[in-house]
């Protein structure tokens, strides 16, 4: 599904470059719930934009469904974005002056779906997330965790293989996250592809692999079986914090 | 790209950003409501003056006699000009000299019929001042080339004359006694732009002939052939050799004979119109350019406003392109309608201006002289200018748009 060799990225900051990956070897399947954890500024995000098509990377390769994602137009890779990934922010990322259901039917809208068909869908996706009375609703008369769940249906309604949220449980309070965490669940369940990038351990603990980054590599996968070690670990740390 | 969804989603857009869009709109409607506002006032102006040269032919010329003031060929100063018959000849050979007609001044004469009686003006004169002086003849026929052969005894009279002696009766065909000679009444006339019409016009050659005039005559009208200030220059140095060469004075002595070139002052005017209306044009087009930059101004705000949503429909799968098309049709929808509107308030204020310029004008028609008419604008310039408008806010928008459009989603998601 996704295959990552020898990843490098950095960034211009004026004068300098900043090494922000330094050659990442990953492997997910179709299927699988990853969480990509790691101290601030050790490429979490840049990792998970890379995944997205968002940003692009200096050298390695990278392949999407056996397709090698590198140099592609905007085009594109607007159009594989679309098919492929769906995205959940920190911040949601609504737009402020569309209502949810508008919101949600957007990416069926550069789909080339009717307005009329992809209202009616965007409301099924809001009542599968217990939205529907809010369908009018503009995100600003909303909670944290409704808006999360509007964005989540948005990255749903255009049936991506894969789901990438950045910190989608960051601006929540713990009822919220783990309501959250609840659907990314169900939607992993499914069969999609849910890759998560947090920097909290209950959250990662709720999924199936954790990838830990240190300094721009990959420091170590914690698969299904050692979870268990690393909820001691991570209690353990909580003890000694 | 002209789906029913695009526009749609334009209109959404729209309308949920009302503020933004109200302020695009107005400057571009205020831009062109001033553009047209002014041209229609800078064409007001020069209308209303153009058609005041219109009283008389614009080429008109009038040569008078005088005293010399230069000493030449050993005859002193002050020596009388005086015109005969010959003088039209030399004159209207003058190349460039179009109609030509003598005059010859009676000073006031006593015009009776039946019991009424008043003191006029009597213009003899010879066909050709029909054009020199742009006369309308209301009834009859002018004075033509016969009645100077034949020195017969017809007038021409002006509508107050007629309305004075001849109340609600027909004057044609009757016979008035001026200063005792009764003469036939063949026309009536008026002159445009003026509320006097007390002026009666008799054959040249009659008059001279009756009245004691022998040859003389006291004055030339004529008209002429010039377009340009250089032109119609030469023409009169041309006059003013040819009567001195016959009168024996210096063509330099401007007391010998007076001359008034209408043409030559005509054409100055325009200049000075052309002036005011090229200076117009600057300020109008100051105005479109302040409305441009203002489009540009805010169609750079509202890019930088937008980024962060272009990134998320960047990311949720927008191409490039569809994000330049949504915010250029969004801003040429809005310059589009505005423009539209500052134009028809624009024009509609012009218009109704003239409107009510017309309705006051009825009572007092001819009243002499209006220096403003007619302000209203082509409206080709006022439909261009709207396009160029367009055009400008499309371009300032295309390249802030095209810059977000090519801006990574990733950036213009971080952007706050």
């Amino acid at each position: 599904m996704i295959r990552l060799n020898n990843i490098h990225k950095s960034y211009e900051m004026g004068s300098s470059s900043l090494h922000v990956l330094k050659g990442i070897d990953l492997h997910i399947e179709q299927g699988d719930f990853v969480s990509i954890m790691g101290s601030s500024g050790s490429g979490k995000s840049t990792l998970l934009n890379i995944l997205g098509m968002l940003d692009n990377y200096d050298n390695g390769t990278y392949h999407l469904s056996g397709n090698l994602i590198a140099n592609m137009s905007e085009k594109k890779a607007a159009k594989l974005r679309n098919e492929m990934v769906g995205f959940v922010f920190q911040s949601f990322n609504l737009i402020s002056f569309k209502n949810a259901m508008e919101n949600v039917a957007l990416p069926l809208y550069y789909k080339g779906v009717p307005r009329k068909k992809r209202n009616l869908i965007a409301l099924e996706y809001l009542d599968k997330l217990g939205l529907k009375e809010w369908a009018n609703h503009m995100p600003n008369e909303m909670s944290g965790g409704q808006k999360q769940r509007v964005a989540i249906a948005r990255a749903l309604i255009s049936q991506p293989k894969i789901i990438l949220a950045d910190e989608p449980t960051g601006a929540l309070d713990s009822a919220n996250s783990y309501e959250v965490m609840d659907i990314l669940r169900e939607i992993n369940d499914d069969g999609i592809t849910v890759i998560i990038v947090t920097h909290e351990h209950d959250i990662a603990a709720m999924t199936s692999q954790i990838i830990r980054l240190n300094d721009g590599r990959i420091h170590e996968i914690i698969r299904n079986g050692e979870l268990k070690q690393f909820q001691k670990e991570y209690i353990h740390g909580l003890e000694t914090a | 790209m002209f789906d029913i969804d695009i526009w749609q989603e334009i209109l959404a857009t729209i309308k949920k950003n009302k503020m933004r869009t109200f302020l695009t709109g107005f400057s571009v409607a205020w831009g062109i409501f001033m553009l047209m506002i002014l041209l229609g006032s800078g064409n007001g102006l020069s209308n209303g003056v153009a058609a005041n040269f219109m009283n008389d032919a614009v080429n008109a010329m009038w040569i008078w006699n005088g005293e010399t003031t230069i000493a030449y060929e050993g005859m002193k100063t002050g020596r009388p000009i005086s015109f005969q018959n010959q003088d039209q000849d030399i004159v209207s050979k003058v190349s460039g000299v179009g109609a030509s007609s003598g005059r010859y001044f009676m000073g006031n004469t006593r015009y009776s019929y039946g019991k009424e009686s008043g003191e006029y003006t009597t213009i003899t004169c010879q066909p050709a001042l029909r054009d020199v002086e742009n006369l309308i003849l209301n009834e009859g026929r002018f004075i033509n080339q016969i009645d100077i052969l034949q020195n017969r005894k017809i007038v021409v009279i002006g509508t107050d004359i007629k309305t004075a002696l001849f109340k609600d009766s027909t004057a044609l065909g009757e016979y008035v006694n001026i200063n005792m000679v009764p003469f036939k009444v063949v026309g009536i006339c008026s002159e445009p732009g003026s509320t006097r019409n007390r002026n009666a016009y008799m054959p040249l050659s009659t008059a001279q002939m009756i009245f004691n005039g022998s040859n003389k005559i006291h004055n030339l009208a004529l008209t002429i052939n010039a377009s340009t200030l250089e032109e119609s220059q030469a023409i009169e140095e041309q006059i003013r050799t040819a009567l001195g060469k016959k009168h024996k004075f210096d063509p330099k002595d401007e007391g010998a004979i007076g001359l008034y070139n209408k043409l030559e002052n005509y054409i100055q005017t325009m200049k000075i119109f052309q002036a005011i209306k090229i200076f117009i044009w600057i300020i109008g087009i100051g105005t479109l350019i302040a409305g441009i930059v203002g489009v540009s101004n805010i169609m750079l705000i509202v890019v930088k406003e937008r980024t962060k949503e272009i990134g998320i429909r960047k990311a949720i799968g927008a191409s490039p392109s569809s994000v330049i098309g949504l915010i250029l049709l969004e801003s040429i929808m809005i310059t589009t309608i505005a423009g539209y509107i500052g134009l028809v308030l624009g024009t509609g204020l012009m218009e109704m201006i003239n409107y009510f310029m017309m309705q006051s004008a009825v009572p007092a028609t001819d009243q002499s002289e209006t220096i403003f008419m007619n302000p209203t604008v082509d409206i080709n310039i006022a439909v261009y200018s709207t396009l160029l408008l367009i055009i400008a806010g499309a371009f300032a928008g295309y390249i802030p748009a095209k810059r977000a459009a090519s801006i990574k989603p990733i950036v213009a998601l971080r952007d706050e």
